[in-house]
């Protein structure tokens, strides 16, 4: 049984008129101790998907799901209050933020504390050793010392550790990880990544790794979900999507990719024409088809999921 | 209903205005006439009520529809001119510190802290204590002390508008530097001006009523709305009506005035501060 | 830290000697003093006397610095009318008006906070305009009048309140609720700015993250970053309303800092004046610096 199953997601904000689509029938499954990859552009909802997930969205955002079960249970249907318990606690999160998502008032040692104390109750200081042992474990040095401190005196990748020692303070099951390491340095997000990869193997966590970089699917992801326009247009175990991409979309994603040893020095990378589409309520069918080459009629009905376990959404066989 | 607040607000104001203008033509009597055998009568909505006296009359037998209508000038007239006076000082202070930086800001900044030290309405009523109440002193005081939130706002703003590209072109073109502020500069901030001078012409009126109602605004027998709540005051136990009719008057420009410049604030977007 | 104290304590400093010079400016626009203080009936040899009594005589610069000298040990010289001592009259009356101005303050705390805290968690709702619509009407109410309204309906017809005086804690109810009504409208709506801005941040997502309570939330995670600015104005509007506390004062016959500045206003008792104008200006000069050092206690970026 997988940990997490999504089927056909739906989020929409504003109303009336206005509205918008930001994820229309999003569909993927995460089972035990695997890292999952969802790639995409910004604006295509994968950000949203996840926030979907955890009950975060903002004021204004509607959601619907034919299928939302972590574990086994409907989380489609909890309380707020009831969701709140699964937070921080059997699912974590953390985001694209580090300079902003640690609140400025409060040293790094409450603010992990609380999140240990808050589930599974205990002393304050017994949440204080736990937050120390965990700063350690995902590489700062001197933890003691960090658990007093607060935000702003730590760097950025700092930051993004002591989130992710937060979030494990309570063992989750589930680590949702929205784009952790865009803000950072270049060196740095390698090392958070690493950290992210040794954590999730080692703890044999479920990895939801929201990204816009396939060079870090590559690296991480057992399997990878690719979304555009709202849609996961292609989900596949990420050695067969590298080897042979079904989508047109993934396609003309991995012709911009620099790929030592099979793009020569110099030669001109792949460039995809075209805009997204806008996703008013009216709008139906595959959302690509504006920027395909391939695009024909059937494409402005909705396209079903095909070829399991390699699943795309395209009317043109692969 | 921010725009309701700028329709609201604004036709209130109007119908104000036009009532301080044409006072002469629409006040049913001489709102400095007594009549010392008709004091004290009742508004239309009470028992005994005279059918002149729409409003009744106050302790000295005045009409008391005509005082209210050409307070409404003292009132208005009071409010505009404190707001010429603060707006040049406050306006000329804020753009200086905020094109100049620098020194000059230092200074600025200076100013609006000590500007700020000093209790208004005490330093108002002092000066007003001292050289006697009249109406051009009640401006002069309120003007000199009420810059600050315009010199706040023009600075602010200043600042920002200094940084935008046109206003580079501007100075890269060879304008002068009067030119620039007073043609680039000056329009750019205007909105946001127009929002404080509405709050600032609401908190001078309050102030005028108030120095007026504790006898050291303008002179006696002019028709203040705050020295009608002070003469009234001797009789509100009784005649409760002599303070609640120029006082709620005085609450409803209050108000429509704040309505406006809040409407216009929500228009313009708020002035970063 | 220190180099940013010595810095506010340099600007109070040069401050307060500006308002200082202004007070002193203040008192010497009537022109001839002496006539002021001897009052009508006097001869010009009486009024001769007062000036080399008062050192009227001597040059405006002299009289400063000779004022300046004083007042800086707080000798603010003697009251023409009280005969007493300016600075034992502000003494005699500053807790009067300290304990209004506190009440005031209290009042306006215990309104706004929730008010701003409920419009936000409910911005753009029903609440919320509701909310705004009362700051407005506070902003808009002349403090006089409402005064004078209250006194005829809680003094007069229900008889719950005194109507002036100073006797008991019931004395400051009304006064100090009409003076909360000057500080209600700014510190409602920036509580409800800063509680809007603050559940609006990364770190409130990360806290909802958490699974955390909603009362964890609002009241330890946001409101914490939104009382920074709450703090700081809050001090402010009680030296505004100090110095307001005259126009009340005035209409409940509180025999406060602000009642005897308005007294010696109207009998030309310009020691008085001038000392009072002071001390409400230092008092809150020492405020803003009382609020910069409390932002740095919450607020532990200002620490360094």
């Amino acid at each position: 049984m997988s940990l997490l199953e999504i089927e056909g997601l739906e989020v929409t904000f504003g109303q009336g008129e206005g509205r918008v689509a930001a994820v229309r029938g999003a569909s993927f499954s995460l089972a035990r101790g695997e890292t999952h990859c969802i790639v995409g552009e910004s604006g295509c909802g994968k950000s949203v998907t996840s926030l979907a997930i955890m009950g975060l969205l903002a004021r204004g955002a509607t959601r619907q799901a034919k299928r939302m079960e972590f574990d086994g249970r409907d989380i489609s249907r909890l309380t707020e209050r009831e969701m709140s318990r699964l937070r921080g606690h059997r699912i974590a999160m953390i985001f694209q933020e580090p300079m902003t998502s640690l609140n400025p008032a409060y040293t790094i040692g409450s603010q992990m504390a609380e999140v240990r104390t808050r589930h599974l109750g205990g002393t304050k200081q017994a949440a204080l050793d736990r937050a120390a042992e965990l700063l350690g474990r995902v590489g700062i040095t001197a933890p003691g010392m960090r658990l007093g401190q607060f935000p702003h005196q730590l760097s950025g990748g700092l930051r993004q550790r002591v989130m992710i020692a937060m979030a494990l303070m309570n063992d989750p099951e589930l680590l949702i990880a929205d784009e952790p390491t865009t803000a950072l340095d270049v060196t740095i997000q390698a090392q958070i990544l690493r950290l992210l990869a040794q954590l999730q193997a080692e703890l044999g966590l479920g990895l939801l790794l929201i990204t816009h970089d396939l060079g870090v699917v590559a690296r991480v992801a057992h399997r990878v979900s690719v979304m555009y326009a709202g849609e996961v247009v292609e989900n596949a175990a990420t050695a067969d999507l590298f080897a042979a991409p079904r989508h047109p979309y993934t396609r003309g994603l991995l012709e911009c990719l620099p790929i030592p040893g099979k793009v020569a020095p110099g030669a001109p990378l792949g460039s995809i024409p075209g805009m997204v589409p806008k996703l008013t309520p009216g709008f139906t069918g595959c959302g690509f088809r504006s920027r395909c080459s391939l695009a024909r009629a059937e494409c402005a009905a909705p396209v079903a999921l095909r070829g399991a376990p390699h699943l795309y959404r395209c009317v043109v066989d692969a | 209903m921010r725009r309701s607040g700028i329709w609201i607000g604004g036709a209130i104001l109007t119908l104000v205005v036009l009532a301080g203008v044409f006072a002469p033509w629409i006040a049913p009597h001489d709102p400095y006439a007594q009549d010392l055998t008709r004091r004290l009568a009742v508004p239309f909505w009470m028992e005994g009520a005279l059918p002149e006296h729409l409003l009744g009359t106050d302790q000295l037998g005045r009409d008391y529809l005509s005082r209210l209508i050409f307070g409404a000038r003292v009132s208005l007239i009071i409010g505009a001119m404190v707001v010429v006076v603060s707006g040049a000082i406050g306006i000329t202070l804020g753009v200086l510190g905020g094109f100049f930086g620098g020194r000059v800001d230092d200074v600025v900044l200076f100013l609006i802290t000590c500007r700020l030290s000093i209790p208004v309405v005490l330093v108002a009523l002092a000066v007003v204590g001292l050289l006697g109440s009249s109406t051009t002193l009640v401006v002069a005081v309120l003007g000199l002390l009420l810059w600050d939130r315009f010199a706040v706002v023009a600075r602010a703003t200043t600042m920002q508008v200094r940084n935008l590209d046109y206003v580079a072109a501007a100075w890269a073109a060879g304008s002068s530097t009067p030119r620039i502020l007073i043609s680039e500069v000056l329009p750019n901030i205007m909105t946001h001006l127009a929002v404080v001078g509405t709050l600032e012409m609401a908190l001078a009126i309050l102030l005028e009523a108030a120095l007026s109602f504790l006898g050291l605004g303008v002179p006696p027998p002019l028709p203040s709305w705050g020295l009608m709540i002070a003469e009234g005051r001797d009789f509100m136990f009784f005649s409760a009506w002599v303070i609640w009719i120029p006082g709620i008057a005085l609450f409803t420009l209050v108000l429509a005035i704040n309505l406006l410049g809040d409407g216009l604030r929500d228009l313009f977007g708020a002035a970063p501060s | 830290m220190a180099s940013f104290l010595l810095r506010r304590l340099i600007l109070a400093a040069c401050v307060a000697l500006t308002v200082l010079t202004l007070a002193f400016t203040l008192t010497r626009l009537s022109g001839d003093l002496a006539i002021s203080i001897a009052g009508p009936s006097a001869t010009d040899a009486d009024i001769a006397i007062i000036r080399t009594a008062y050192g009227l005589d001597r040059p405006l610069p002299e009289q400063f610095l000779a004022w300046v000298g004083r007042a800086a040990v707080g000798d603010f010289g003697e009251s023409f009318f009280f005969k007493a001592r300016v600075s034992s009259l502000i003494a005699e009356r500053m807790p009067i008006t300290l304990s209004l101005g506190l009440t005031g303050l209290g009042i306006a705390l215990l309104v706004s906070i929730p008010l701003g805290i409920l419009a936000a968690v409910r911005e753009g709702s029903w609440v919320d305009r509701l909310v705004q619509l009362f700051a407005m009407i506070g902003q808009a109410m002349p403090s006089f009048w409402l005064g004078l309204i209250m006194m005829i309906f809680f003094g007069l017809q229900l008889g719950w309140l005194p109507v002036s005086g100073t006797g008991s804690w019931e004395h400051y109810v009304m006064p100090g609720t009409v003076l909360a009504f000057s500080a209600i409208p700014a510190l409602t709506r920036l509580t409800r700015s800063g509680m809007i801005q603050a559940l609006a941040s990364d770190y409130i997502r990360t806290a909802r993250a958490k699974g955390l309570s909603r009362f964890s939330i609002l009241f330890k995670h946001a409101l914490r970053n939104a009382a920074l600015p709450v703090v700081s104005i809050a001090s402010v509007q009680l030296g505004f309303m100090l110095g307001g506390s005259i126009v009340i004062e005035t209409v409940f016959a509180l025999h406060g800092v602000g009642f005897l500045a308005w007294e010696s206003i109207t009998k030309n008792d310009f020691p008085v004046v001038q000392a009072v104008v002071l001390v409400l200006a230092v008092i809150y000069v020492v405020l803003t610096l009382l609020a910069d050092l409390f932002n740095a206690v919450l607020d532990p970026r200002l620490r360094g």
